[in-house]
């Protein structure tokens, strides 16, 4: 079976075939799972641990688990965890160093991953962010080894997204709620009637693990469900980004007053970048042992929202909450496509949900675009 | 050998208890480092200069602000250790008060007590090297504060807000997922967001992180259902004085 091949149906126990097949083929799944308040990715051992009759109830700096009666496998949204977290850690070893007796120094590389991933469940804008970090940390000339040893070979399972959260504009950022590339096996999931997901492949090894499945073939009621219900996520979708070229749109307002106003809800806290799952910024820090003799060179997530980020030499070169917003919302929205040819933003809407204050990247930016030609406020360093 | 000493001032001893509970570290401490004043753990007292003094408390009488110079003027390095230390500690709620009303209020016999006005940190008094905060301290940041004296290095004490740590760990936020009132966003990291880790919002014993936003933050602990009154009682805990511009932002 190829990607050309017919979509096929699986019921609620072929997502239980799916786990085993990728474990019987040694991937680590890695998938959505409710703990603690919150859907969430994590390692996941069976498909029991799915959210089943989950979903989440997002709003600006407000996210509530919310039960549903149907069951529902895939209907979350705008978790605090992305994929980011398992192939750009929060923490990794860049290398270690060890004294012997003698003097002797010998040095290893970064740590190697124990692990394969396979993603299951994770939405088109989440698939669209692995792109996004493809394009980072894998496309330049110095391809970041420690993203390369964990992406390479994972296996994408997305689930099309038929339940976007109040905090979604992925429509505004063309990345989802249908799955078009990036995965080499996508569900839809379907409620009406007997709970079934259409499934297609994407790639050669999406074909192989779907016809170790137990399948059959989906008929053209199948077919249109899942359009209707992709197309109906799409109508859903509440939260727009203004509709012109964004880039322009920073560029143009680096000056404008509403960089104060956002400057006097923001909290600097950094909960914006940390579960922005392209946002891929790091610091890096020594560690010695007691003995002297063993060093370690550690990487560590980062973010634009700290003072020491912009430490050079002498201080902090964006010392105001102004600036700071300034340059994230700048380079997720402006210059992340000079840099990468691409937008930085995926339109999860996990940064409107996250941010504690609730401030809302998709309202700043519309009162930056209403806010040209007023008085220049600008933002100081 | 570096000599190290532990000096206490007013404070419950918790912090310096934090050396001796490094239990597994504790031998590799005492093989790099000769412990040449620490009462808490030993009556064995060596004669300074010390490279390397541990200093616990706030400054709140007469004869400890003396003190306090002498250990400066015999140590080559000054950490303070924990919120007493290094914003006043739960006693300087004394220093927006009559303590001599509260002494009367406490004390038999006040006349014995020979009191400041206030509590301080230690900073008040003298230049201090490095500051780990909390309260108690991090054992991880003590350790990680000793290997770095050791090594000649400078040790990582970052002072963003706690928000980093509990991403970084994959704590679900208790201010977003159960609208619990938090001080993460405005106190400074450095105990690995341990509270929010076990469900619980932050009471900020590690005092303000480096830009805290009062006004802000004290709009998140009202929509979390907090009275004034009751965020002004969350600031003053253990780091009351440190924590006072943010707090009188917020009201």
């Amino acid at each position: 079976m190829t990607s050309a091949d017919p979509p096929r149906l699986i019921g609620t126990d072929g997502l239980g075939a799916l786990f085993t097949v990728l474990r019987e083929r040694g991937y680590t799944v890695v998938g959505p799972t409710a703990r603690d308040g919150a859907v969430v990715l994590a390692e996941l051992a069976s498909a029991e641990q799915l959210p089943s009759g989950w979903s989440a109830g997002t709003e600006a700096g407000r996210y509530r688990l919310r039960r549903r009666e149907d069951g529902a496998v895939f209907a979350h949204c705008a978790g605090p965890v992305s994929a980011k977290t398992f192939v750009h850690p929060p923490r990794a070893r860049l290398w270690s160093a060890d004294r012997a007796p003698d003097g002797t120094v010998t040095t290893t590389g970064p740590e190697a991953p124990a692990k394969r991933f396979a993603f299951v469940g994770v939405h088109p804008c989440d698939v669209a962010a692995l792109g996004v970090l493809d394009r980072v940390l894998a496309g330049g000339e110095h391809p970041d080894p420690i993203y390369t040893a964990r992406r390479d070979g994972t296996f994408v399972v997305v689930a099309e997204c038929t339940e976007p959260a109040a905090t979604c504009f992925c429509t505004s950022m063309g990345t989802g709620p249908g799955a078009t590339s990036g995965f080499d096996l996508a569900l839809t999931e379907l409620l009406d009637g007997e709970h079934r997901f259409l499934a297609r492949s994407g790639s050669p090894a999406g074909a192989e693990v779907l016809a170790a499945l137990p399948s059959r073939q989906a008929g053209e009621g199948d077919l249109a469900a899942a359009s209707a219900a992709v197309r109906d996520a799409a109508a859903a979708i509440t939260r727009h980004m203004p509709d012109e070229p964004l880039p322009a749109l920073m560029a143009a307002t680096r000056e404008s007053p509403h960089w104060a106003d956002v400057a006097s809800r923001c909290l600097t806290c950094g909960n914006c970048t940390m579960v922005c799952p392209t946002c891929f910024c790091v610091t890096t820090e020594d560690v010695t042992d007691l003995t002297g003799g063993h060093a370690e060179h550690l990487r560590r997530w980062d973010s634009c929202f700290g003072l020491d980020f912009s430490y050079v030499h002498g201080g902090a070169v964006r010392t105001s909450t102004a600036s700071r917003y300034r340059q994230w919302i700048s380079h997720k929205l402006g210059t992340w496509q000079d840099q990468f040819g691409m937008s930085g933003c995926v339109g999860c809407g996990r940064c409107i949900a996250w941010c504690p204050a609730g401030i809302d990247i998709t309202r700043e930016a519309a009162a930056l675009a209403a806010s040209r030609g007023e008085p220049s406020g600008g933002a100081e360093p | 050998m570096t000599t190290l000493a532990v000096w206490k001032f007013a404070s419950c001893d918790g912090c310096q208890l934090s050396l001796l509970d490094c239990e597994d570290e504790l031998l590799a401490v005492a093989g790099r480092v000769r412990i040449a004043h620490f009462l808490e753990a030993s009556r064995a007292v060596l004669p300074g200069p010390y490279d390397v003094s541990l200093v616990e408390g706030s400054i709140t009488t007469p004869a400890d602000a003396e003190r306090i110079h002498a250990i400066r003027d015999a140590s080559r390095v000054l950490i303070t250790l924990g919120a007493c230390a290094t914003a006043g500690g739960i006693q300087a709620l004394r220093n927006s008060a009559d303590v001599a009303e509260y002494a009367s209020a406490v004390y038999a016999r006040p006349d014995y007590l020979d009191t400041l006005a206030t509590s301080t940190p230690i900073a008040a008094h003298v230049d201090v090297d490095y500051e780990l905060h909390g309260c108690p301290i991090d054992k991880g940041q003590l350790l990680e504060t000793i290997t770095a004296l050791l090594a000649g290095r400078k040790p990582n004490l970052p002072a963003h807000s706690v928000c980093f740590d509990c991403k970084r760990r994959n704590n679900v936020c208790v201010v977003v997922a159960r609208g619990e009132p938090c001080l993460g966003p405005v106190t400074r990291a450095g105990c690995g967001a341990i509270c929010p880790a076990f469900g619980r919002g932050c009471f900020g014993c590690f005092g303000p992180a480096e830009t805290p936003n009062g006004p802000a933050e004290a709009d998140l602990l009202r929509a979390a259902g907090m009275s004034e009154d009751d965020i002004r009682r969350l600031y003053r805990t253990f780091t009351v004085s440190a924590f006072a511009e943010v707090a009188g932002d917020a009201s």
